[in-house]
Formats: C-alpha cells, structure tokens, sequence
C-alpha cells in the first residue's frame, strides 16, 4: 500500500506550465519554478524538468544542477507525515543522536510508522535551539522532542486524516 | 475584560502556545498574539495587565491550567522585572515579545517609525555617516562596518540588470541574508516573527541612504512561521505606506519581496546566497568583485545580516553616540547572544559586547538543563571553536573572541555538559562541511571528506601521532586554500577540540 499525501496535487503538466508561466519572467526564475511545482505537487518528476527549461530557455542540465543541489527539493512524491530530526550541534547536545536512534528503532518495529514518515530525513538547524531536540512532524515544529512524542503526534495526524 | 498576550513565536508554539491560546479563547478570554520574550525555557508564557499597567506573566502554561478565570500555574510576577530581562539592554527586541508583530498601530505606539522620520529629515550622506558613527559592523559573523559597506553602494551608480539591454531600467538592492543556518542561532527568526516592521524599516532607512530601489529578504525554508509573519507585514507596510512609492509621505520609493532558501546551508554565504536568489546552484563566487559593486543580477547590492538591519532603525532613531557608546572599543553597540543546547535557561540575550562567555552561559543561563557540569561551549555556530569550561572568561566581542581563537559568528552559544564526545563533535564539523559544500573549491570539497576519514583512524588508535599530523596539515591547507568561509573555517571546531580535549581523540579512554 503507498499512501500518498492529500497536502498535494496529482502531476499535470498542464497545471505546471500554468503555475510557472508568470514566474518565468521573474529574473533568476529556474529555482522559483521548481519550487512553485514542488508546492503544488509536493515533488518534481522528471517531465517538470524539461518544461522549466523550455519555459525559463535553459538547458536541461541547468534545471537538473539546480534541482539537485538544493537538499530541499525532491523528485519523488513525500511521505503523507514527514518528520524530520534536527541533526546539528544544539540538539546533539542534548541527545538528538540518542533521539534519532530511539526513532528508527521504533521505524523499523512499526513498518507502518516507518511509511508514513518516510522514516527520518535529517535537517541542519530547526531554529528552536533553546527547547532542544528539536523536530518537525508534517511541518509543524516540536520542541523537546522525544520519540514517543514523534509518534503519538504522527498518529494523531494519521487519525485525523484517514 | 482581561486581553491575554501568548506567543506566537514559533519556539513558543512548538511547547503549546497555540493550544494555550485557543484555551484561553474558548473560556472567553480574548488574547493578542505577540512574539516572544526570548526566555524560551519559560514558553509558553502569557501574561496580562496588572491593575497598574504593567504586564505580569505564568510561566509554562498548559491548556489544563486555564480556567474562565484565568490561568493557574507557576507566576512570575512583572514580566520586565525579571531578572533575565532586567539585565539586558535591548535595542532589537526593543519591542518583541511585547507587540503583536503584525499591528501598525503597536508599532508606532512603541517607538516604531522614528528611525525612518529621523533618517528622512537628513539627506542621504548624513544618514549613511550616522551607521558608519555608530560603529555597527555586521552581526552574521564576518564583522565588517556596516556604514563604510552602505557608503560603497551609495557612491556607485546603479545598474540594468546583467544581460538586460543598455536602456533597460537601473537598480541597486538592499539585500538580507536571512539565512540563519547556524546550529544555536534563533535570533533573526524571532526578530522577523516578532517585529518584521523593525526590518522593513531598516531596509527603507538603508534604500534611502544608498539609493535603492529594491529589497530582497532571502529566508529560509526552514523557518516557515518567519515566511509567513515577513510577507504579512510586507503586505501591511505597503497599506501603510511604509513600503512602495511616496513612503511617510516622501519622494522615497521601494519595495521588498521574500525569497525563501531551499535547505541549503552554505547560501548564508553571501556570494552563493546572491547565486541562490538569481536561481542557480549556491556555488560561492570568487570577490572581487565586490557585492557592494557588482552584486545581485551584476546591480550594486548592500548585503547585511537581519540583526544588523534590524539595529538600524534604533541607531537612527537613538543616535549614533548613544549605540557606540556601548561594548568596547572595537565591537560597539549591542549584541543578540543566543543561549541554545544544554542550557537550563535558553534563549536571547541583547546587551552590550564585552560581556563574558561565563556570565552569559552561568549568570543568565544558569548552567546545563542536565544539572552536570559544562565541558564545553561551542561559539558562533558550527563552525565555531568549541570553549572548554575554564577558558569562559574571554569578552565577547569579535577581537577578544578571534584573540581566544573563536570567533563570535551569529552570536549563538551552545552549551555541552561532560558528556559530550569531543572527538565525535570534530567529526561532524568535517561531515557537517562534506555534507553542505557547494563544492567550487577543493580544500573544502574534498579535504572535509578526508578529514572525517582520518579524524576516523585517528579514534581506532590507528597510527594516531602520525594522522593527528595529518589532520592539522590537511585543517592548515582548507583554512587557507578555501574560497570562503565554509570550508576555510571548519578546521575551527575541528583544532579547537584536538587541541582543548586531547584526550577525547585517544582510542583508549574515547568516550565514542
């Protein structure tokens, strides 16, 4: 079973090519356009490559460098409640590596945790260092995080979206 | 009826703010949403008027402890009076935590617009010379003066855009780097979460100063509450004509946008921020030219930290004397020091440089939430020297802390307790630099991949003189071999703890 996010549109090219025609005469508009298709889509497939660089007239490997150099950006559809652990110094300090463990363990006990958020993808600096460890479930920011914390707030968003 | 003041910040609302809030609301109170005092182990905290006007707060707050009453938990009297906060000298956060971030009229009722009045009545000379007389140098980390940055734009002409045809419109920009990727740091958030006008002001006093006609705050992803609060308060200051054309009523016109960053650390960088923002990949540029000259889309471009910008309007508004009157004699005026990690009381610190790194991290901060002792102190973000316990006592300023050899960075302390893995913490600064490099040069690209790997052998006892040579050589050729910052100061972090906390690189007795 792949739950898919409800958060985001199904891909269309035609939807694309309207959200990125006014951004494309914006100075410097290759970023914008990706990322006014990854808001909509919640990723960007491979068919969105080819039309920002028609659109914005740059190579295709222009729009690929920029694609992926950007840690943000992806071209895979996220998981329904992505969560993602603080991975920097002021969580560290107070245990987010033993935090990031205690997560993946429970990951990997509860496959179903494990698709739902995409397991863990790491972020440099929440900008909540002072209630550290810090972490975001489906986007919203938790201070002092602790796995079961992560997991109760997970399910609840499960709950009230299924 | 009583009006209740709860955060919005976004620290405040990852405790609970907001469920206090709608709390509060559902028993009938009614509550103005402000940013947040900066004494984040307190959060949420909300408070009221007392009989005599003054705000009085309670302090962890949690929807069980409201009642249509009021609020029952722990209180901690007149919120000013405290002395976290009475201690301070806040200049930025003159107003937030105390405004609702949003409202035009708190913000004029609390000093606001007075910088933009001041800077108006002079001409634009005069204002730029107020900046380089206060002594402002800027507070993302490089420390350069402000004014004499300011004084470079407003003396060269602006330019058409590069590549637009030779009778296409000229522009110079006021650009932010907001940036604020530093571990530890959280201070150019809650300023743009809890006074984004005090931003915007500053922006407008700095495109009168220089001749700008367009703003650009580059934010990043990571703070979405800071993107939305920015854009609303954009979006006001343009209905209040504190934005767009004829601004207070003058010949002054400029307009700000948001660009937000995406998950890239090294575009805190000026260079490859400036490369993020025309669309391409954070790949840093080789200076000259300068930005001050040739910057954003090959435009004269001032490029400052929020923190700052944000300093501005109150040096305006206050005088040059009165804010180089404070700290010493090479770091004036006042700074935002971040008290984040193992900290029993966390949060913003405003005052004068000079302060010890000791007072801040023990006087306000109380030592380690862990009760255990502080072993470590890590200043000016990642890729700042790690401070051991006894070496506490240097100032605060960006000589006295390069003379410790540190650096003050952003301002942000985190603190470590005898925990910590040392040689773990160097490991991550090189894995931290593999991981965020854009790449362009090879001291950084490479020498950090190499150096997670010998810093690896040197933990597994193997050959551990001759790899702890090795890593020195390789931090000496990254710290000058490097185009910028990045890779040119991760040997920081790296030597600060080889050298502080030798025996943590010891095989035997590492605690990894």
């Amino acid at each position: 079973m792949t739950i898919t996010s409800p958060a985001f549109a199904a891909w269309s090219l035609e939807e694309a090519r309207v959200i990125i025609a006014p951004i494309a005469n914006e100075p410097g508009p290759v970023l914008l356009c990706l990322q006014a298709v990854q808001e909509r889509f919640g990723y960007v497939p491979a068919d969105a490559v080819q039309l920002i660089a028609e659109t914005c007239n740059v190579s295709r490997a222009d729009v690929h460098g920029v694609l992926t150099f950007y840690a943000d950006l992806r071209t895979t559809p996220p998981p329904p409640v992505p969560v993602r652990l603080c991975a920097a110094e002021a969580c560290q300090a107070v245990g987010g590596r033993e935090l990031k463990r205690e997560w993946e363990a429970r990951c990997s006990q509860s496959p179903d945790l494990a698709e739902a958020t995409g397991g863990d993808e790491p972020v440099f600096c929440l900008g909540n260092c002072a209630l550290a460890p810090a972490a975001t479930v489906g986007g919203a920011l938790m201070g002092r995080a602790t796995a079961a914390a992560l997991e109760s707030r997970v399910r609840s968003i499960l709950g009230e979206t299924s | 009826m009583t009006v209740w003041f709860v955060p919005r910040d976004s620290a405040a609302r990852s405790v609970g703010a907001d469920e206090v809030a709608a709390a509060l609301t559902a028993q009938g109170h009614s509550v103005v949403r402000t940013g947040s005092r900066g004494m984040l182990w307190m959060e949420p905290l909300v408070e009221c008027l007392d009989d005599d006007g003054a705000r009085i707060g309670w302090r962890n707050v949690r929807t069980a402890d409201v009642t249509a009453d009021g609020v029952n938990a722990s209180f901690v009297g007149v919120v000013e009076d405290l002395d976290f906060l009475a201690r301070q000298d806040r200049w930025i956060f003159q107003r937030v935590g105390i405004t609702d971030p949003v409202d035009p009229e708190d913000y004029l009722a609390h000093g606001g617009m007075a910088g933009l009045r001041t800077a108006l009545a002079m001409s634009p000379a005069e204002v730029v010379e107020t900046v380089v007389e206060s002594g402002l140098r800027g507070r993302g980390g490089a420390g350069f003066p402000a004014g004499i940055k300011w004084r470079t734009v407003a003396q060269t002409p602006a330019r058409a855009h590069t590549g637009d045809p030779a009778n296409a419109p000229v522009h110079k920009y006021i650009c932010i780097n907001a940036d604020e990727g530093d571990s530890g740091t959280f201070a150019d958030r809650m300023v743009m979460e809890g006074d984004p006008f005090e931003l915007l002001e500053g922006m407008a006093i700095a495109a009168y100063a220089v001749g700008a006609d367009r703003g650009i705050v580059y934010l990043r992803s990571e703070y979405p509450d800071a993107i939305a609060t920015l854009n609303q308060a954009i979006e006001v200051a343009r209905a209040n004509g504190w934005l767009g054309t004829a601004i207070l009523g003058s010949e002054l016109a400029f307009d700000v946008e948001v660009r937000v960053g995406a998950g890239s650390y090294v575009c805190g960088e000026e260079t490859a921020m400036l490369e993020s923002i025309e669309g391409r990949r954070g790949m840093v540029r080789v200076k000259p030219p300068l930005p001050a000259i040739e910057g954003l889309f090959g435009t004269p471009t001032v490029i400052n930290n929020v923190l700052t910008m944000a300093s501005v309007p109150s040096i305006l508004a206050r005088g040059a004397a009165a804010y180089a009157a404070l700290g010493t004699e090479k770091s004036q005026g006042t700074q935002v020091f971040q008290l984040a990690g193992n900290i029993a009381q966390g949060g913003i610190v405003e005052c004068a440089f000079g302060i010890s790194a000791r007072e801040l991290v023990f006087d306000f901060g109380a030592g380690t939430r862990s009760g255990r002792p502080v072993r470590a102190v890590q200043i000016g973000g990642p890729l700042g020297a790690y401070l051991p316990a006894d070496k506490l006592d240097v100032a605060m300023g960006y000589e006295t802390l390069a003379e410790a050899g540190g650096m003050i960075g952003h301002g942000g302390l985190v603190v470590f307790d005898d925990t910590v893995d040392m040689a773990a913490q160097a490991r991550f600064a090189m894995e931290f630099c593999a991981e965020e490099s854009c790449g362009k040069c090879t001291p950084c690209r490479i020498g950090s991949v190499r150096g997670v790997e010998v810093i690896d052998r040197i933990r597994q006892g193997e050959d551990a003189e001759a790899n702890g040579e090795l890593l020195r050589d390789l931090c000496e050729v990254m710290t000058d071999g490097s185009l910028c910052a990045m890779g040119g100061l991760t040997p920081m972090p790296v030597l600060s703890a080889l050298d502080n906390f030798p025996e943590d690189f010891a095989p035997s007795t590492g605690r990894g």
